[in-house]
């Protein structure tokens, strides 16, 4: 999100919140969210491409809606209008066409003849109507929408597939697949959209998803603040805000606009400026000593962090203003004396997400095997499994996966390491004076190691990372 | 709703604004950037840059355009205090000297400075690149008034024809002011003009930390379009037919040049040119000069010199004997043309090399 956009969205929760007070205000909301999907889509290469990945966006939360909500909660005169709004959003956006004949209105080009954009929404409304069609919940309908929504996170994130994917887009739309790269295929908030979405499809197979209106549910998936950069809410908590409906409170505009100031002062100033000498595939192979290395890695790391938590502030600010109080996703992380606090304070939600429907399962499916692994193993394959997960969720490539398990040996060592040294912990708890200085070290040693991480994180592949390693310790 | 927090609210609200206008109000009366271009972390946190901040492409070359002089003498390392063995020698002109696709230590200063040359008096000469890429004389004098400041023992000033203001109309943003924007009030037009100002400081200073790590400062690209052999059939000189140059060119900024050195020895070079021998090279030399202007202009630059040389009392080009005076170098020819990269002036390594060797060997013959 830029600059402007933040502010234009500031200035219209402002004005929603004044004007719309009654029922009308969550329909708006959904209306403009499903508005600013398409106006957040960056331009792309491939022809029609910025209409028809928010248009998808949208197919998939009524799909997985769908899917996810008992027979009883999905009647056609509860949701209709929601429905009915979707449909005239997209066809809103497709009939902008008409206004411009260069570039586009609401998203970067010129969106796709009518007649497409109809007959798009008529096979998508027929497949609605056979799914609601079906009078009870199909195991295999929430099976199959994971392995889609899954498949396609896999598809984008991988840089081969990603390219081969925009062959095909190019040959369907009569372009050059020649031409086509792994950075063509950019569906802006899917990597969100996805988690939110797998979330309610996995909670409905545990019978724990509460049934909500197709309104709220794409109220929930595609909310605007969080849609770009999260956090990944969780749907009963959220659509529990929005039922409740609160007025504008005077805590709400001043303690939503600090946490926008803040967001965009570390984000527009701190992250921005640091990003001019933070470490990059371009500078990483160029700097000549050590002490500069040791600069430029510290530069990312912070510049990271006020990238991300700086748009969580401003997700989190903006929310407020709308009435909610969306989830934490920083805090303090590299204040912590240790991995394991680290990762419990960093991108929190998608931690939680993760350790919900990843760690947790493989944790009973282990303790619960014929023949019991070693607790070592059992916490080892846990972890850097995990943290696996994590790296690939970034993007499927080895860098990633090396940070993850980077990470994942880190918590593994630090989970020995509190085993092996308990004693000693339990005798600083007794020596007041040295459980500052021994806090003090692990907090330092544990942000190296992150900071070191970030090496693998933020270069395109292992050997320059490995160079820029042996610039940081002095090793051609 | 609480009235409290609305009163909260409304208070913060009119803090802010109060404030943002007491921030303007400051900004508008007191011009910060007058004094805040003197200050620098260059040659302080990071070391002085070799040659003037200027960069199209920001984000690769770690660099950006600068019209502001004082920041840009304050980045340099000419700012930093004469050593008491040091016989400053100040390189000015145009993009050729500022060294457009060549490393710092590839310009003309870089190759003067690797020589290790020593003055007459035995003091290590150390070159620094002072030239800016602008074809103008009048902002090389600009540049020359500001930077006697920091004592120069000798001026060295490459031209060409088209830094001549009689011919090239086109004005140096370093000299001219901002453009102002009509259709804005004066004073927001100010505010919106001096907004950019401070970002481009405060974006120096922090590429400050790329100019140390890495020691780039500008755009190295592999491939880029050589200067053109083959040219036009076009005998105009900026569409200027054929006429007598002499009432057209102003040698003006060298006699102000001069009265601005004293007695700071002045070297006059004529810059290399590509001298073409692709198509219409019988009318033109290259992109810029038909071949009747720039010999026309070489004939006047030789006579200004020897009228010089003679009304000011100076003994004659070539002919000086450590006097203080005005020396003049015709290297027009000296690079040959596949020693030129994507322009009728800018020298590949080897061909800045050349002209590095004939300098030195010019400097060394006037020493008694």
């Amino acid at each position: 999100m830029t600059l402007t956009t933040i502010l234009i969205f500031g200035v219209a929760i402002l004005f929603y919140r004044l004007i719309f007070q009654s029922k009308a205000r969550d329909m708006v909301l959904l209306v403009v969210s499903a508005i600013a999907v398409y106006w957040l889509q960056p331009a792309m290469s491939v022809r029609n491409l910025d209409f028809w990945l928010p248009t998808a966006t949208l197919a998939l939360v009524v799909l997985s809606w769908i899917i996810a909500t008992p027979p009883e909660g999905r009647t056609w005169r509860d949701n209709w209008p929601a429905f009915a709004a979707l449909a005239g959003v997209v066809l809103l956006v497709a009939l902008t066409r008409y206004l411009s004949l260069t570039g586009g209105i609401i998203i970067p080009s010129r969106p796709p003849q009518t007649e497409e954009v109809l007959l798009a929404l008529a096979l998508l409304g027929l497949a609605c109507w056979l799914l609601m069609r079906v009078k009870r919940t199909l195991p295999v309908l929430l099976v199959g929408g994971i392995v889609l929504l899954v498949g396609l996170l896999v598809v984008i994130k991988q840089p081969e597939l990603a390219q081969w994917a925009s062959a095909a887009l190019r040959s369907l739309v009569g372009q050059d697949a020649s031409l086509a790269t792994s950075d063509d295929i950019r569906w802006l908030g899917y990597s969100y959209l996805a988690f939110r979405l797998i979330h309610t499809l996995r909670d409905r197979q545990t019978g724990r998803l509460p049934v909500v209106t197709l309104q709220e549910y794409v109220n929930y998936a595609i909310f605007f603040p969080a849609f770009t950069a999260g956090p990944i809410d969780r749907l009963e908590r959220f659509v529990k805000e929005l039922r409740a409906g609160s007025l504008l409170t005077g805590e709400d505009f001043t303690e939503g606009g600090l946490r926008l100031v803040v967001g965009l002062f570390k984000k527009f100033v701190l992250a921005d400026s640091l990003a001019i000498f933070a470490l990059s595939a371009t500078n990483a192979a160029q700097v000549r000593s050590a002490g500069w290395a040791w600069v430029l890695v510290l530069a990312y790391t912070f510049q990271i962090y006020f990238d991300f938590s700086g748009y969580t502030d401003i997700a989190l600010g903006l929310a407020r203003w709308l009435g909610f109080r969306l989830p934490e996703n920083f805090n303090h992380p590299y204040l912590k004396p240790n991995l394991t606090q680290f990762w419990n304070n960093w991108h929190m939600t998608l931690t939680q997400w993760v350790r919900a429907y990843y760690f947790n399962p493989l944790a009973r499916a282990v303790r619960s095997a014929k023949k019991p692994l070693p607790a070592w193993l059992a916490v080892f394959i846990g972890q850097v499994s995990t943290m696996l997960v994590i790296g690939l969720w970034h993007g499927i490539t080895w860098n990633f996966l090396i940070w993850g398990a980077w990470h994942g040996l880190g918590l593994f060592v630090h989970n020995r390491w509190s085993e092996l040294t308990r004693p000693l912990q339990a005798t600083l708890e007794g020596h007041p004076r040295w459980k500052p200085i021994g806090t003090g070290i692990s907090t330092l040693f544990t942000f190296v190691y992150v900071a070191l991480g970030w090496v693998w994180f933020c270069l395109p592949t292992p050997a320059l990372a490995l160079q820029v390693f042996g610039k940081l310790f002095g090793v051609s | 709703m609480t009235e409290r927090g609305w009163a909260f609210a409304r208070n913060v609200i009119l803090k802010a604004l109060a404030l943002l206008v007491v921030f303007l109000l400051v900004v508008l009366a007191f011009n910060p950037l007058s004094g805040l271009g003197k200050l620098s972390l260059y040659n302080f946190i990071f070391p002085g840059r070799l040659r003037f901040p200027f960069g199209e492409d920001p984000q690769i070359s770690y660099n950006l355009t600068i019209n502001n002089l004082d920041v840009l003498f304050a980045s340099h390392q000419v700012v930093q205090p004469k050593a008491a063995d040091e016989y400053r020698v100040f390189l000015i002109g145009d993009s050729s000297v500022w060294g457009i696709l060549l490393r710092p230590e590839q310009t003309l200063a870089g190759q003067l400075n690797a020589m290790d040359l020593h003055a007459c008096d035995g003091r290590r000469m150390v070159f620094y690149n002072l030239g800016y890429p602008t074809l103008s004389l009048d902002k090389d004098l600009t540049i020359l008034k500001q930077a006697m400041q920091y004592q120069p023992d000798q001026v060295i000033w490459l031209v060409t024809l088209e830094s001549f203001p009689g011919i090239n109309p086109q004005a140096s943003p370093l000299i001219t002011p901002p453009a102002t924007n009509p259709n804005l009030p004066a004073f927001l037009d100010t505010l919106l003009t001096e907004r950019r100002s401070i970002a481009d400081w405060y974006r120096l200073q922090l590429y400050g930390v790329m100019w140390a790590a890495t020691g780039i400062d500008q755009n190295y690209p592999v491939d880029y379009t050589p200067a053109a052999r083959d040219l036009a059939n076009d005998p105009t000189l900026n569409g200027m037919a054929q006429t007598d140059l002499s009432s057209r060119l102003s040698f003006e900024p060298f006699e102000t040049g001069i009265s601005l050195l004293g007695k700071v020895p002045l070297w006059l070079v004529n810059e290399p040119i590509l001298v073409s021998d692709g198509a219409n090279s019988n009318i033109r030399y290259n992109f810029y000069y038909p071949r009747w202007a720039y010999d026309q202009y070489r004939t006047l630059m030789a006579h200004e010199v020897q009228m010089h040389a003679s009304s000011a009392g100076f003994l004659p080009a070539f002919a000086q004997t450590g006097t203080p005076g005005w020396h003049y170098l015709d290297a027009w020819n000296l690079v040959p043309e596949n020693q030129f990269t994507n322009s009728a002036i800018h020298l590949t390594p080897a061909g800045e090399s050349l002209l590095a060797q004939r300098i030195a060997q010019e400097l060394e013959t006037t020493c008694p």
